[in-house]
């Protein structure tokens, strides 16, 4: 007995943690190559709806993004519960997408700005009637690519409720 | 007090943890890739547009109401079938050589000059928008597919996905033109010329 007592007391072998860091260091890897910044903070809703016909959209710096969606339960005091627009980082007037898409082009890379292309994410239970303002706006600003951002699944799910 | 070395916390399981953590992530999480449905607006429009003149047998006609119903050529129709009803629309063709539709004089007379046309309501559902203007542009793929496949024994889609993941450096040599010309080809054969009117209110 004593025998086993006296090696517990003494000298327990330390598991080497020298791995560790490579672990950790795989882990921020991953998390670096893969994470997705959001661009925008959204204070809507915006459930993309789904389609099969779907083609990937361009490099990032070609794109511009418009939301459309019914706000979101803490802007909804400020908004109402009607589908707004929101341009960049806030929910703005419909009358203000030709000068945000104006001004976006203007930042733009003098090769980008003619492949331009409009990103309009709208929530699948927002009205059509919002959408087609937008367009209008678009159509004055000669923003003429659009692209109706969907998640790829099977289209007959979206009414289907 | 006898002084004793404090004793070493054991880290060897750590490792076990950061990989469960390091899983559990790896399922998790969806890297998103933006994609959707492309489309064109018109240009806009002068004071007074005259609208070109376009045969009435030459347009079909998709409506879609407020309470999300469809309408197809004044009759009502269930979105399941649209995708068929549009393709034997387009492929109608009384004046074309490649179409092999029921050649009925009173449908399209070739897919240059069909138009789909789309209104939709105000108060429509924009899930139900988007799943319509997907069942068109998808009668337009499988008729693209047809006819890639008939002339270069390939799917329309594979070609147009080969030539997206075309190594940017190699963009010069002759296969890529060859590869763009006959994509545009057949695109020529079935353009998509999906037009999407004014929305009314109707009540």
């Amino acid at each position: 007995m004593s025998k086993f007592k006296k090696k517990k007391s003494g000298d327990l072998p330390a598991i080497s943690t020298a791995s560790l860091p490579d672990i950790v260091f795989m882990l921020l890897f991953f998390f670096m190559v893969a994470t997705v910044m959001r661009e925008d903070e959204l204070q809507i809703e915006n459930t993309l709806p789904q389609a099969n016909q779907v083609e990937k959209l361009a490099s990032k710096d070609k794109l511009v993004y418009i939301y459309i969606g019914k706000p979101s339960p803490n802007f909804q005091k400020t908004y109402g519960t009607t589908e707004v627009v929101q341009l960049g980082d806030k929910i703005s007037r419909v009358e203000d997408v030709e000068t945000f898409v104006n001004t976006k082009r203007n930042d733009m890379d003098e090769d980008d700005k003619d492949e331009m292309m409009v990103s309009l994410k709208v929530d699948r239970d927002a009205q059509v009637g919002i959408l087609t303002d937008v367009k209008q706006e678009l159509r004055d600003a000669y923003a003429l690519k659009i692209n109706y951002t969907a998640t790829e699944g099977d289209p007959l799910r979206n009414i289907r409720k | 007090m006898a002084r004793r070395s404090a004793p070493e916390v054991n880290a060897g399981s750590m490792a076990d943890i950061a990989f469960l953590l390091l899983i559990f992530f790896l399922v998790t999480t969806t890297i998103e890739v933006d994609s959707g449905i492309d489309s064109k607006l018109p240009p806009p429009i002068e004071d007074n547009p005259v609208p070109p003149p376009i045969k009435k047998k030459n347009i079909f006609q998709v409506i879609v109401n407020a309470d999300n119903r469809l309408l197809v050529e004044e009759a009502d129709m269930d979105i399941k079938d649209l995708t068929e009803a549009a393709v034997a629309f387009l492929d109608n063709g009384t004046e074309c050589s490649y179409c092999r539709g029921a050649k009925d004089p009173a449908s399209s007379d070739n897919p240059e000059k069909a138009v789909i046309s789309l209104v939709n309501d105000r108060q429509a559902s924009y899930s139900m928008y988007i799943t319509v203007t997907n069942e068109l542009v998808r009668a337009y793929t499988i008729l693209r597919n047809r006819e890639a496949k008939r002339l270069y024994n390939e799917t329309f889609e594979s070609m147009e996905s080969r030539l997206k993941e075309w190594p940017a450096n190699e963009k010069d040599t002759p296969e890529y033109e060859q590869l763009e010309e006959k994509i545009e080809r057949v695109r020529d054969l079935f353009p998509r010329k999906l037009s999407e009117a004014e929305p009314q209110n109707r009540e």
